[in-house]
C-alpha cells in the first residue's frame, strides 16, 4: 500500500469540495481532493448544468415548433424536428468542458486532485481506492463533501422504466409518454423540459399543490403554463406502484386509484445526503437526522472534521456548498470565519422561473408586501411573456428588505440583485433610488421598491 | 341525530346583551349537560355559561371580545337524542365527520365537513415575528472588516438607515468615539403591537371614559398625621388574636362612615341626564381592588354597621373573590363613595377618578416618616396623604375642602371615631 500525507483532505469534487479545493490550494494548505467520479460532483455531471442545457434545448425546440405555425411574429419555419441523442452529446461536451476546466483550476491552484473511492479509517486517516491501487493517506484536516443522491421510493425502485434525474438527463430519444412522480423543482423543471421536446407528461404530486414549500402567489403562473403546455398534474396523489404490465403508474387519488400510461417514470421526490458507504459512520459524528451535524464554521462532532454540502442538511444547493467550501479552507488556512450569510438564493428553472430570497411573506406576520407584475414591464412584453410577477417583502418600519422573490420569465438572472440586496441590508429607498436600466427586467424590483414606498410609477 | 341551539341564557336583570370574554370549548369537543361552554360579561360580572344540552359543538357564536344578545345562539350541539322542539331551523343533520372550521360571524352556521385529511400538508414552520432579527445590519464588507479589526458588530451603532453599521461606524467604534466595548451596542427598537382591548378592559375603558367625560373633577389633597392611628392599629394588632389583621383601610372606613354623618352630600350619586343628586344613608363603600384582568371594585356593604375587624375581614374576603372572578354581581354593583388604595405605591399624590355616578372619591397615597417642626424641633411622625375627587358639578371646592379636613382630623386623632357624638 502506498502512503501519502496532507494537511487538508476533501472527500468529494462537487462544487462543496472542489471550491474548497481551490481555495485553500490557494492559501498555500497542501490539499488533496478525492473523487470517485469525475469532477464537478452532481452539479456538473448530472445536475444542474445538464438539466439547464436540456432545458436550453427544449426551450429553443418549441419556439421552432411553434414558428411552423402561424404566430404573432410572422416568423414562418419548416416542420422543426429533433435528434435528442445529438442534443445530449452537446450537453455532454459542456459538461466535459467545464470538468475539466475544474481539474484545470484545481491543477493550477496546486491543489492535487486523486481519483478513486475514500474510505474513511479514522478522522486522520483515509483509504483511496484507485486505478492503481490503494492509496492510505493521512491528513491533519478532513473535509466530508459526499454530496447527496436521488431519494428512491421503496415501490418504485431505479431500473428499468423507472429512472431518476440522471438517467432522464441522458435519455437518447424523448419517451411518448413521461411520468413524473414528485412535483417538486427537479420534476417540473425536467417534465417541463421534455413537454416541450414533445412528450406527454403527467406529474404526480402528494401534496396539494406544486411547489408546495412556496406560496400559490408565485406558483401560480408555472401551473397555467403546465397546462398550456399540456401537461397534467394530478394533485393530492401517491404514486403506489407500477401496472403489472411495466406501462403505467399506479396513482392513488382523494378519488380512488388511477394509472397514468407511461414509457419512462421519473421519481424526483428530493434527495438524501451521501453518509453511508465509506466508513463515515465509525466516525460516530453527531447527526442532525441523516444529516452530520454543523457548527457556525461547518465543524463536525470531531475536532478537525468538517463537513461542507448537501451532508450537512437543508437547502441543498450548489452555491450553499461552495460558499461553505470557500469559508472552510479559509478556516483551515488560519483565517477567522464563520458562517454569517444573510442570504440563500434559490431558483427553480420552471417555466417561467421561480426566484426565492430571504422572507416569504407568510414568514413574518405584519412584513410589508409590495408586487409589480411581469405584464407592467416592456421588456417582459417584448419577450412575449406578460406572465409572473415580482415581489418585495419588507419591514414596515425600519423599511428593511427582508425577502425577494420572483416569477417570471428570465427570473432567474435577478437573483444577484436580489440577494445582494439582503446582504448589504438594503432598504426599500436603496432599491428605489438606484437607476435600474431601461429596458430590463430589473426595473420590476425597483418599481416594486417605488410602490412600496408609495412613489409608485408605472403601477 | 339532532342539531340543538344553546342560547345565551339571562345573566342578569335587566342585561340584553353580554360580552364573551371566553370559550371553554371549541367546535368538534364533546360535552355533557352541565359542562361550561363560555364565560360573558355583563356590566359588572363574569358570568359562566353551562350547557343545557349533552353531545358534540359544532358551531359556536363567535370571538372573544363579541357582543352576544341574551337569548340568541351561543353554540350549536349535535346530540344523540330524539328530535326535539328546539330545533334551530338552520341547522341540518351533519355527516358523521364534525367541522373542523371554527366558524365566524353571526349568521346562521351551515356544518362544514371537513376535507379528507392529507399526509403531504406542510409541517408547521416557526414564524418570525417583527420586529426584524437582532442581527446587526451590515454588508459583507463591513462584516468582513469588523472580524479582522476584532470588533464585535453587536456593539457598534450603526448610523446608516435601518441602523446599518457602515466602515465609518467601524472606525468611530475603533477610534472610541463611539462607546464601544463599555456595553453591548443600543438596538433600536422598532415595532409596535396592537392589544385588542376586550373585556374587563373594554369595559374598565368605557367607565373611565364616562366617568372623566362627564364629571368635572377637582382634587384636594392633605397631608395627614398617622402616627396615632398607627400607634392605636399597632395596639389593637398586638391583642386581635385570631381575628383578621387591620391595615389602615378600615380606620379610613371608619373616619367615611362617621364624616358620612355631617356630610351626606358626599354619599351620593348623581344622575345627570334626570338633574337629581341621591344621597344614601347607608354607607356602600366601593373597594378599587387590582386583579390580573383589570381593576374591579366590589363593594363593602353597609360599612357603617361594621367594626373595624368585621371591616378587615369583609375586605379581605371580596377583594379575594375580585381577584379568583369569583364575586358575584350584587358583590360589584351598588356602591355609593368610592375607596381607592395603591398601598405602598401610593405615591406622594394621585388624582383619583371618580367611579361614576358616584360624586367623590378618597384615594390613600403612601405613608412614611418624615420630620416634622412641632414648635420647637423636628420630630419624626408617620405621615400620610390623602387624595380625594369630588364631582365639581355637585360639590363645591369649600365643601370639598371642609370634607378632607373632617376626615384628617378623625384619622389624626382616631378617638374621635369611636366617640359618640
Amino acid at each position: 500500500m502506498r502512503t501519502d500525507q496532507c494537511k487538508l483532505l476533501i472527500i468529494g469534487a462537487g462544487p462543496g469540495g472542489y471550491v474548497c479545493g481551490i481555495r485553500a490550494g490557494r492559501l498555500g494548505v497542501d490539499t488533496i481532493v478525492v473523487e470517485a467520479a469525475k469532477p464537478g460532483g452532481t452539479c456538473l455531471n448530472i445536475g444542474c448544468i445538464p438539466s439547464k442545457a436540456l432545458i436550453h434545448a427544449a426551450d429553443e425546440f418549441a419556439r421552432a415548433r411553434a414558428f411552423a405555425d402561424e404566430n404573432e411574429l410572422g416568423i414562418r419555419s419548416q416542420d422543426a424536428k429533433i435528434d435528442l441523442a445529438r442534443t445530449i452529446a452537446w450537453k455532454d461536451g459542456i459538461v466535459d468542458r467545464l470538468t475539466a476546466g475544474v481539474s484545470g483550476l484545481l491543477k493550477k491552484a496546486k491543489c492535487r486532485f486523486l481519483a478513486g473511492r475514500a474510505t474513511i479509517i479514522d478522522g486522520k486517516t483515509v483509504d483511496v481506492t484507485t486505478a492503481d491501487g490503494l492509496v492510505r493517506i493521512r491528513t491533519e484536516t478532513l473535509v466530508i463533501a459526499t454530496g447527496s443522491a436521488p431519494f428512491e421510493l421503496p415501490m418504485l425502485p431505479f431500473g428499468g422504466n423507472v429512472i431518476s434525474s440522471t438517467e432522464a438527463l441522458s435519455l437518447d430519444a424523448v419517451p411518448a409518454r413521461l411520468a413524473v412522480v414528485g412535483g417538486g423543482y427537479i420534476g417540473l423543471e425536467i417534465g417541463t423540459a421534455m413537454a416541450k421536446l414533445g412528450a406527454r407528461v403527467t406529474i404526480v404530486e402528494a401534496a396539494d399543490r406544486i411547489l408546495p414549500q412556496y406560496d400559490a402567489e408565485l406558483t401560480k403562473p408555472v401551473s397555467a403554463r403546465l397546462a398550456e403546455l399540456g401537461v397534467s398534474v394530478h394533485l393530492s396523489a401517491k404514486a403506489i406502484g407500477i401496472a403489472p404490465d411495466d406501462e403505467a403508474l399506479r396513482v392513488a387519488t382523494p378519488d380512488g386509484e388511477t394509472t397514468v400510461q407511461a414509457d419512462k417514470i421519473l421519481v424526483t421526490v428530493g434527495r438524501r445526503p451521501a453518509t453511508q458507504n465509506f466508513g463515515l459512520e465509525d466516525l460516530s459524528l453527531r447527526m442532525n437526522g441523516d444529516f452530520i451535524e454543523i457548527d457556525d464554521r461547518c465543524a463536525t462532532s470531531m475536532r478537525g472534521v468538517y463537513a461542507i454540502g448537501d451532508v450537512t442538511g437543508e437547502p441543498m444547493l450548489a452555491h450553499r456548498a461552495m460558499a461553505q467550501g470557500n469559508m472552510v479552507a479559509e478556516i483551515v488556512a488560519g483565517e477567522r470565519r464563520s458562517w454569517d450569510k444573510r442570504a440563500m438564493p434559490a431558483v427553480c428553472f420552471t417555466d417561467p422561473e421561480i426566484v426565492v430570497v430571504g422572507d416569504l411573506p407568510d414568514r413574518v406576520p405584519g412584513a410589508k408586501v409590495t408586487s409589480f407584475p411581469f405584464g407592467a414591464n416592456g421588456r417582459a412584453l417584448t419577450m412575449e411573456r406578460s406572465d409572473g410577477l415580482l415581489r418585495i417583502v419588507s419591514d414596515p418600519n425600519s423599511e428593511l428588505v427582508l425577502g425577494i422573490q420572483a416569477v417570471g420569465v428570465g427570473a432567474s438572472e435577478l437573483a444577484g440583485e436580489f440577494a445582494l440586496a439582503i446582504e448589504m441590508a438594503a432598504t426599500l429607498t436603496d432599491i428605489a433610488d438606484t437607476i435600474h436600466a431601461h429596458p430590463t427586467l430589473g426595473e420590476t424590483v425597483q418599481e416594486a421598491a417605488l410602490k412600496g414606498l408609495g412613489r409608485n410609477l408605472h403601477i | 341525530m339532532v342539531t340543538l341551539s344553546m342560547k345565551l341564557p339571562d345573566v342578569g336583570e335587566g342585561v340584553t346583551e353580554a360580552e364573551l370574554v371566553e370559550w371553554h370549548v371549541k367546535v368538534g369537543d364533546v360535552i355533557r349537560e352541565d359542562d361550561i361552554l363560555a364565560a360573558v360579561m355583563t356590566d359588572k360580572a363574569t358570568v359562566e355559561i353551562p350547557s343545557v344540552h349533552s353531545g358534540r359543538i359544532t358551531w359556536m357564536a363567535g370571538d372573544i371580545g363579541d357582543i352576544i344578545a341574551v337569548g340568541s345562539d351561543l353554540a350549536l350541539i349535535e346530540t344523540d337524542g330524539p328530535a326535539a322542539a328546539e330545533t334551530s331551523p338552520a341547522a341540518e343533520p351533519v355527516a358523521a365527520e364534525t367541522a373542523t372550521e371554527e366558524s365566524s360571524g353571526p349568521t346562521a352556521p351551515e356544518p362544514v365537513a371537513a376535507s379528507p385529511g392529507d399526509a403531504a400538508s406542510p409541517e408547521p414552520e416557526s414564524l418570525r415575528a417583527l420586529p426584524v432579527g437582532t442581527a446587526p445590519l451590515a454588508s459583507p464588507a463591513v462584516r468582513a472588516s469588523a472580524r479582522d479589526r476584532d470588533i464585535d458588530l453587536y456593539r457598534v451603532r450603526g448610523s446608516g438607515p435601518a441602523g446599518r453599521i457602515s466602515l465609518a461606524d467601524l472606525d468611530e467604534a475603533a477610534n472610541g468615539r463611539q462607546d464601544y466595548g463599555s456595553t453591548p451596542r443600543r438596538m433600536q427598537r422598532q415595532g409596535e403591537t396592537k392589544v385588542n382591548i376586550v373585556g374587563m378592559r373594554r369595559k374598565i375603558a368605557e367607565r373611565m371614559s364616562i366617568a372623566n367625560s362627564r364629571i368635572p373633577h377637582i382634587t384636594v389633597v392633605e397631608e395627614i398625621d398617622a402616627t396615632s392611628m398607627e400607634e392605636l392599629r399597632a395596639k389593637l394588632n398586638a391583642a386581635r388574636g385570631d381575628k383578621p389583621k387591620l391595615t389602615i383601610l378600615p380606620f379610613v372606613v371608619a373616619a367615611l362612615t362617621k364624616a358620612f354623618v355631617d356630610h351626606p352630600e358626599m354619599n351620593a350619586r348623581f344622575d345627570d341626564e334626570a338633574g337629581v343628586v341621591t344621597r344614601f344613608a347607608p354607607a356602600h363603600l366601593g373597594i378599587a381592588t387590582m386583579t390580573e384582568a383589570g381593576l374591579v371594585v366590589p363593594v363593602l356593604r353597609h360599612a357603617e354597621a361594621l367594626g373595624l375587624f368585621d371591616v378587615a375581614s369583609e375586605i379581605a374576603r371580596l377583594s379575594d373573590a375580585a381577584r379568583q372572578g369569583k364575586a358575584t354581581r350584587d358583590e360589584l354593583t351598588g356602591s355609593t363613595f368610592t375607596i381607592t388604595s395603591l398601598g405602598p405605591l401610593g405615591a406622594i399624590a394621585t388624582t383619583p377618578i371618580i367611579n361614576h355616578p358616584e360624586v367623590a372619591i378618597l384615594g390613600i397615597n403612601k405613608m412614611a416618616i418624615r420630620p416634622m417642626w412641632d414648635g420647637s424641633q423636628f420630630v419624626p411622625r408617620r405621615m400620610m396623604n390623602i387624595s380625594a375627587s369630588f364631582d365639581h358639578r355637585v360639590i363645591d371646592g369649600w365643601d370639598a375642602a371642609v370634607f378632607v379636613q373632617r376626615i384628617k382630623s378623625l384619622l389624626e386623632s382616631p378617638a374621635l371615631i369611636f366617640v359618640e357624638d
